[in-house]
């Protein structure tokens, strides 16, 4: 990154920002992750009654480098967890990740040795996607989502800075087992 | 078409389909032409009597029925005073992991009250795991107009019974009063906490 460093932050770079976000969120390409039924939903959602094409991310190719967003659709196993980091690792950055369906968010009903209990022990989940499995219509709504996010993804000093802001606010963050809302 | 030779057959499949009407479904700007089927399963509610009482009674039966685990339930007793539903229990603590749940609405059968339906609501997906575990404020049914909010007194002169063989129909004047006193005093409260706050 050469000249968004050079000049002041302020009005320029917001707008070259924007565009980029607008670039980089009007076409999202998928690398292929079906693990399982969500699977069936995600192809579903790439042909004519869904039409991912319309958010320009009809393709879905096994070739992690040409790849933004990975859709971890289904239960990941044990013995599948380093396929899927070795795939995230091999996409190019800015990455994304959609973890599809109660099984890749949590585990689901698999509570059991061989299931891995969530998707972001492995890598970073920007979207969790409840539903077993999650029908088309909730994949589109949770990419749209993922849109908004991307929209708003920093670039170049601004993302280091933002990367470090939320690094700080997680250190101090209040622990999972902590958070009791109304449990006695 | 049978007499056209077979390369040219596939050519009139793809040339019919251009007058065919579109299938594909518009989602965030047209969602309300596709509604999902009467008995899709959705995000799950719980249910109101007609007064404003809570349906539930926390007898956990849709926790232990639930293959996934995903509901976490924990009953107190009704007191005067703080009564939430009518009878001797209520849920105080209702959650459900929606990143557990299967939507196998084996909840829905087992409740007893017929507290926990199912809605047609799926716009669930969220940017972390903490937040799509449901508290009870988040799946309770919006109040109407005949009710009001809980907790209150059940109606003047019933039994448990009344309210399931749908005697009640609406909150009397007397539960107005109690909970627009109770909100009358709690707005006195934190303006009292406010100004020894600051």
């Amino acid at each position: 990154m050469g000249l968004e460093e050079k000049i002041p932050s302020g009005f320029l770079l917001t707008t070259v920002e924007g565009l980029a976000g607008y670039a980089r969120k009007k076409s999202v390409w998928t690398v292929t992750f079906g693990l399982a039924c969500c699977a069936i939903e995600m192809m579903s959602a790439g042909g004519p009654r869904y039409d991912l094409g319309r958010f320009g991310m009809e393709v879905f190719r096994p070739s992690p480098r040409q790849a933004d967003l990975m859709i971890v659709a289904g239960r990941v196993s044990q013995k599948m967890a380093p396929i899927v980091r070795q795939v995230y690792d091999q996409m190019s950055n800015p990455k994304w990740v959609i973890s599809m369906g109660a099984c890749a968010s949590s585990g689901g009903m698999f509570n059991n040795y061989a299931i891995v209990q969530g998707v972001d022990h492995i890598v970073p989940v920007d979207i969790y996607l409840p539903g077993c499995p999650p029908r088309p219509e909730q994949l589109e709504d949770a990419i749209l989502k993922l849109h908004e996010q991307i929209q708003q993804t920093k670039i170049g000093a601004n993302r280091e800075k933002e990367i470090a802001e939320l690094e700080a606010k997680a250190l101090v963050a209040e622990p999972v087992q902590d958070m009791k809302g109304l449990l006695r | 078409m049978a007499d056209l030779p077979p390369a040219l057959s596939g050519f009139w499949v793809t040339f019919r389909t251009m007058f065919q009407k579109v299938v594909t479904e518009q989602y965030p700007e047209q969602a309300a032409k596709y509604p999902p089927k009467p008995r899709f399963h959705g995000r799950h509610q719980l249910n109101r009597h007609p007064d404003g009482l809570e349906k539930c009674v926390g007898c956990e039966l849709c926790a232990w029925a639930c293959p996934a685990d995903a509901i976490y339930v924990q009953g107190a007793a009704n007191v005067e005073g703080d009564r939430h539903s009518p009878g001797e229990r209520y849920g105080r603590v209702y959650q459900i992991n929606y990143l557990r749940c299967i939507f196998c609405a084996m909840c829905i059968e087992a409740c007893p009250t017929r507290a926990l339906t199912m809605t047609h609501e799926f716009d669930l997906a969220d940017h972390s795991r903490e937040v799509l575990i449901y508290e009870k404020d988040q799946l309770l049914a919006p109040l109407t107009e005949n009710m009001v909010a809980p907790p209150h007194a059940m109606v003047a002169g019933t039994t448990e019974k009344d309210y399931y063989e749908g005697k009640v129909t609406g909150a009397t004047t007397e539960q107005r009063e109690e909970v627009a006193h109770r909100e009358e005093a709690e707005e006195a409260d934190e303006v009292v906490d406010a100004e020894a706050s600051s």
